[in-house]
């Protein structure tokens, strides 16, 4: 189902920092669990986070299973341009879920 | 190794073995009713009160969209309940007048999906089922829980007590044991909740995902390793009604944030 | 558990509480230092690093070890110049030592990330952040994972 919820606060100041959260529904199981009757339950996780303003990368991450279920990013952004933030998770498979916001700058 | 674990467990039950009168202890002081809330770290409160961070809104989210989804030819869940269903929650589980049945939220809206969108019920536990819950739960958030506890209801209040105050499971030990007379104890790294279901569908770390009160109520009888009943049992809703009535006027947190 | 065939209370006891420990453990390998050091070669090799600049924040006491709430921030002008490259979080404990690694731009603005992790234990974690002129900070935190009441999977 893979839910994302975004939080890009708009409209800003041009210069501002913001805080930008995004929020993926993952389950990232580690690999590390077994299940009901002792079986390992297979790896699955998402493996890179990218974020972008008008095509240029601006904030990445590497997830590894050591990332709990659900991530969340927090990370901040000088605003200088107004745009579309594009969100991108990937997973172990090349799977890819996006999503994208509006910067508007006053 | 062993026999370290086995001196815990030990101390574990005879810690609840102390005599107690069960009248004067099963039942929980109204000024002293606690939300599990109370009971967790500052970080674990400020999640759960994060309306963008807290996991549990990825499934409100989706309940949202399914409640103004068409199934097939028939009307979405908004058709009927244009206004909404702000403190409905909150006076569940609810004796059914026609079926004469007593139904807790999942049930109520397995019912409406089968007698008026003609659709299949939503298994129990399923991300689709959890997302409605929540969504109509989420509705009630900061209102006071006030079932009714009256006439038919009456009965299905003493069954939830019975299973309450019942000793069960390999540890032989009852639900009032530690949630009515040993709350705000600690229990390994834990301080004891009261057992309140205000929260549910909650958002458990121990789980990494969404769940309903039956899924914690399966966990506190393994827990005791007693055998856990099926979800969406009528025992089950049966203590849901009991619980809820033991914290009339308690705030209701869908989707709260749990260990 | 072959001795004695007769099943007690004790041994029931010793049974219940063996599968309290089985099932309490949500990872089931366990990481070391070694592993750590490890970890920092891959992603560094030999270069030296230097303690400080580095901000590492964990709650002092996690209720477990499912979703722990993590920041750091790396002091830096973060100018097209002079700014933080990446950040890497290594736990000494976890089956994996590397748990993520932030990647940063000048249009940053901070070098700042924070999310949720997985701790298998009580540890300290160490953030390594590398800057775009190379040089290499480091900066640590410790928390204590406590054990569950009832951990049931």
């Amino acid at each position: 189902m893979a839910g994302i919820r975004l939080a890009v606060p708009s409209p800003v100041h041009q210069g501002e920092i913001i805080e930008i959260k995004a929020l993926i529904q993952h389950a990232m199981e580690s690999g590390f669990r077994r299940g009901a009757r002792g079986e390992v339950i297979e790896r699955n996780i998402l493996t890179r986070f990218e974020c972008d303003l008008n095509g240029t990368l601006v904030f990445a991450a590497d997830l590894h299973p050591g990332v709990a279920a659900n991530p969340l990013i927090t990370f901040h952004l000088k605003a200088m341009e107004p745009g579309t933030l594009t969100f991108t998770w990937t997973d172990q498979h090349g799977e890819i879920w996006q999503d994208s916001a509006a910067l508007k700058i006053t | 190794m062993k026999r370290l674990f086995a001196l815990m467990a030990g101390a574990l039950i005879s810690g609840c073995f102390a005599p107690s009168a069960p009248d004067a202890s099963s039942v929980l002081d109204a000024n002293e009713i606690r939300s599990g809330t109370h009971f967790l770290t500052p970080e674990t409160q400020a999640l759960q009160a994060d309306a963008f961070a807290n996991p549990g809104f990825l499934w409100v989210d989706r309940g949202a969209v399914l409640f103004e989804q068409p199934i097939s030819d028939r009307p979405p869940c908004v058709t009927c309940h244009e206004a909404g269903l702000k403190g409905v929650a909150a006076t569940y589980p609810k004796m059914d007048p026609v079926s004469g049945q007593l139904f807790n939220l999942e049930g109520r809206i397995n019912q409406c999906r089968v007698t008026h969108q003609k659709a299949a019920p939503l298994t129990y536990e399923s991300d689709d089922l959890l997302a409605l819950s929540a969504f109509v739960a989420n509705q009630s958030l900061g209102d006071p829980i006030r079932v009714d506890i009256t006439g038919d209801a009456a009965k299905h209040v003493r069954q939830g007590r019975d299973y309450f105050t019942t000793r069960r499971g390999q540890f032989n030990l009852s639900c009032q044991q530690c949630h009515t007379q040993h709350w705000g104890q600690k229990l390994r790294g834990d301080t004891i909740s009261q057992g309140h279901g205000n929260g549910f569908p909650a958002y458990r770390f121990e789980w990494q995902s969404l769940g309903s009160l039956h899924r914690r109520l399966r966990d506190c009888d393994t827990g005791v390793r007693a055998q856990p009943l099926p979800y969406g049992d009528p025992t089950y809703i049966a203590v849901e009604l009991f619980l809820a009535a033991r914290a009339q006027g308690l705030d209701m947190e869908s989707p709260a944030v749990r260990r | 558990m072959t001795a004695k065939p007769i099943l007690t209370r004790r041994r029931l006891l010793e049974l219940g509480a063996g599968t309290v420990f089985i099932t309490a453990s949500p990872i089931t390998s366990y990481a070391a230092q070694s592993d750590l050091d490890q970890a920092r070669h891959t992603l560094f090799g030999e270069r030296p690093i230097q303690d400080g600049r580095v901000t590492l924040k964990l709650p002092p006491i996690a209720e477990n070890g499912h979703s722990v709430p993590l920041s750091v921030g790396i002091e830096s002008p973060m100018t097209e110049t002079d700014y933080v490259k990446r950040v890497a979080i290594l736990s000494p404990r976890n089956p994996l030592s590397l748990i993520a690694q932030y990647h940063f731009t000048p249009q940053s603005g901070e070098a700042y990330a924070a999310g949720r992790i997985r701790l298998a234990g009580t540890q300290t974690l160490e953030a390594i952040a590398e800057m775009s002129d190379g040089t290499l900070w480091s900066g640590r935190m410790e928390t204590v994972v406590t054990l569950a009441a009832c951990v049931v999977l």
